[in-house]
């Protein structure tokens, strides 16, 4: 194919590869907040939840697909980001009012994309592979998470920033969610309104729905 | 006649070497009801009788139609209101000793050639590029011999309606020109006569728009909002569902159809 007609390389084509492994990630973390609502069930069920979610021969699979996902959307709506800035070397002294002013979101999206990662990674380091405490519910040994999430999250700071990780996720979610179905081309008057509002309930579903863990388990569960 | 008097720092800059600065001036005794570019033009004169050099800015039809005025007034491209060009923005919209910063479009791809006055003719090499039909030369088609409907119609003249003045490249934060190649795709691609080319117009545009230097979209819509067409923001989706499509679909041009299509 031309070069200069290489999807890869044109920015719209980059756009709806981010936007693409964006809804990857999207997916995957609503179901990440689903599982963990469970720890308002019973401590059993959060640990079994983990246990079959670790014993499944496909998770392996899955993993891979997330981390590329993930590596995918960073580095090219990072590259993107550059070349923004590249296109824009220069800012203006006074900055737009109302509808001609760009809101802080949309705005600082690359800077809560780098949040957003350096948070997984200490999550990651934190959870998956932090201690492994062991427990048996009669059906043989598994790992007790539960535990560990008590532990970490009795903790404030942790607490803390969790919340403002978890919010900013949010904030990101509401403007990611909305563009991607613009940036893949699902813009039309009869939907329009009802994706702007879908948009910014998924945000506010998912990131409360992540915040009431660390808040029940720090203010609610006693041991 | 109400008057008011302002503070203005405009921007000055020697050429497209300069680095340029903001250097003040007062625009005193101005009419309310002159346009933001007639202030402009008092200034001027003011500068030419005490024999300096005056501020160079584009400008033409002063009627909203050419899309030839630019600026971008206190950090709003065409100034605060929607759907106005600057030469259309009244100076009643002003408030007596207020201090206004008057810049160029800033764009890597619209150069400075002189204080506020910018090169846009990469507009130009996109619409070159695959904003236009390929028809036939000869006698003259029987009019409506080719039935359009009314609403798509209707929606490729909002289109139509871009003047390229690249307000949208101008207030956006990434300096995009998606809005007006988005607006003159749409134009086009929903008449029956932009079909045959509709999906080699979008990767030629695209790659075209691309090569300028304009940046990418991050659909934050300031675009639309300074567009004093009020080009709506469902061009561009659409522009980006016929690049995906035309993407997945379209056989390239070979090199025998390159240059045209
Ligand atoms: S001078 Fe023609 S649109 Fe303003």
């Amino acid at each position: 194919m031309l070069q200069k007609y290489c999807f890869f390389k044109s920015t719209i084509g980059r756009k709806q590869l981010v936007a693409l492994t964006g809804l990857i990630l999207s997916l995957f973390v609503l179901t990440h907040m689903a599982g963990n609502l469970l720890i308002l069930v019973s401590p059993q069920k959060y640990n079994e939840y983990a246990h079959s979610l670790v014993s499944n021969p496909f998770l392996e699979l899955i993993e891979w697909v997330l981390l590329f996902a993930l590596v995918s959307h960073f580095i090219i709506a990072m590259k993107l980001q550059i070349n923004n800035f590249k296109a824009k070397p220069q800012a203006y002294a006074r900055s737009g009012q109302g509808k001609k002013g760009t809101d802080p979101v949309s705005q600082t999206m690359a800077i809560q994309g780098l949040l957003i990662l350096v948070f997984i990674v200490l999550h990651l380091i934190t959870f998956k592979y932090g201690t492994s405490y062991e427990v048996n519910y009669g059906t043989g040994p598994m790992r007790d998470l539960h535990r560990l999430v008590v532990e970490v999250f009795h903790n404030p700071i942790y607490v803390g920033w969790y919340l403002v990780a978890l919010v900013v996720l949010g904030l990101h979610l509401k403007h990611g969610v909305k563009s991607l179905f613009q940036t893949l081309g699902f813009n039309h008057p009869k939907y329009q309104c009802a994706l702007q509002v879908f948009a910014l309930l998924y945000a506010i579903v998912v990131s409360c729905g992540f915040i009431i863990q660390p808040i029940y388990v720090y203010f609610i569960f006693q041991n | 006649m109400k008057t008011i008097n302002l503070k203005l720092k405009i921007w000055r800059q020697s050429g497209p070497e300069d680095k340029g600065h903001f250097m003040d001036f007062n625009a005193t005794n101005i009419s309310t009801d002159m346009s933001f570019l007639e202030m402009l033009d008092v200034v001027n004169s003011d500068l030419i009788k005490q024999n300096k050099e005056p501020i160079e800015f584009d400008h033409d039809c002063r009627e909203g139609i050419c899309g030839t005025c630019s600026l971008v007034i206190n950090g709003s491209a065409h100034g605060p209101e929607l759907g106005t060009t600057t030469c259309q923005l009244h100076m009643r919209k002003f408030n007596d000793n207020d201090t206004v910063y008057i810049e160029p479009f800033r764009a890597k791809a619209f150069p400075v050639i002189k204080d506020l006055v910018v090169d846009r003719s990469a507009f130009d090499r996109i619409i070159a590029a695959g904003g236009f039909i390929s028809v036939n030369t000869g006698s003259a088609q029987d009019a409506n011999a080719i039935p359009v409907a009314k609403e798509k119609a209707d929606l490729s003249f909002a289109a139509a309606t871009c003047i390229g003045c690249g307000a949208c490249v101008a207030s956006c934060k990434n300096a995009s020109a998606s809005l007006f190649v988005a607006a003159k795709m749409a134009h086009l691609n929903l008449l029956p006569q932009g079909q045959p080319e509709k999906e080699n117009r979008a990767l030629a545009m695209v790659a075209q728009m691309d090569q300028e230097g304009f940046g990418s979209c991050t659909n934050t819509g300031v675009c639309s909002a300074a567009c004093p067409k009020e080009i709506s923001l469902e061009t561009i989706a659409q522009m980006n569902r016929t690049f995906l499509q035309a993407s997945l679909g379209n056989r390239p041009p070979t090199k025998l159809s390159e240059g045209g299509f």
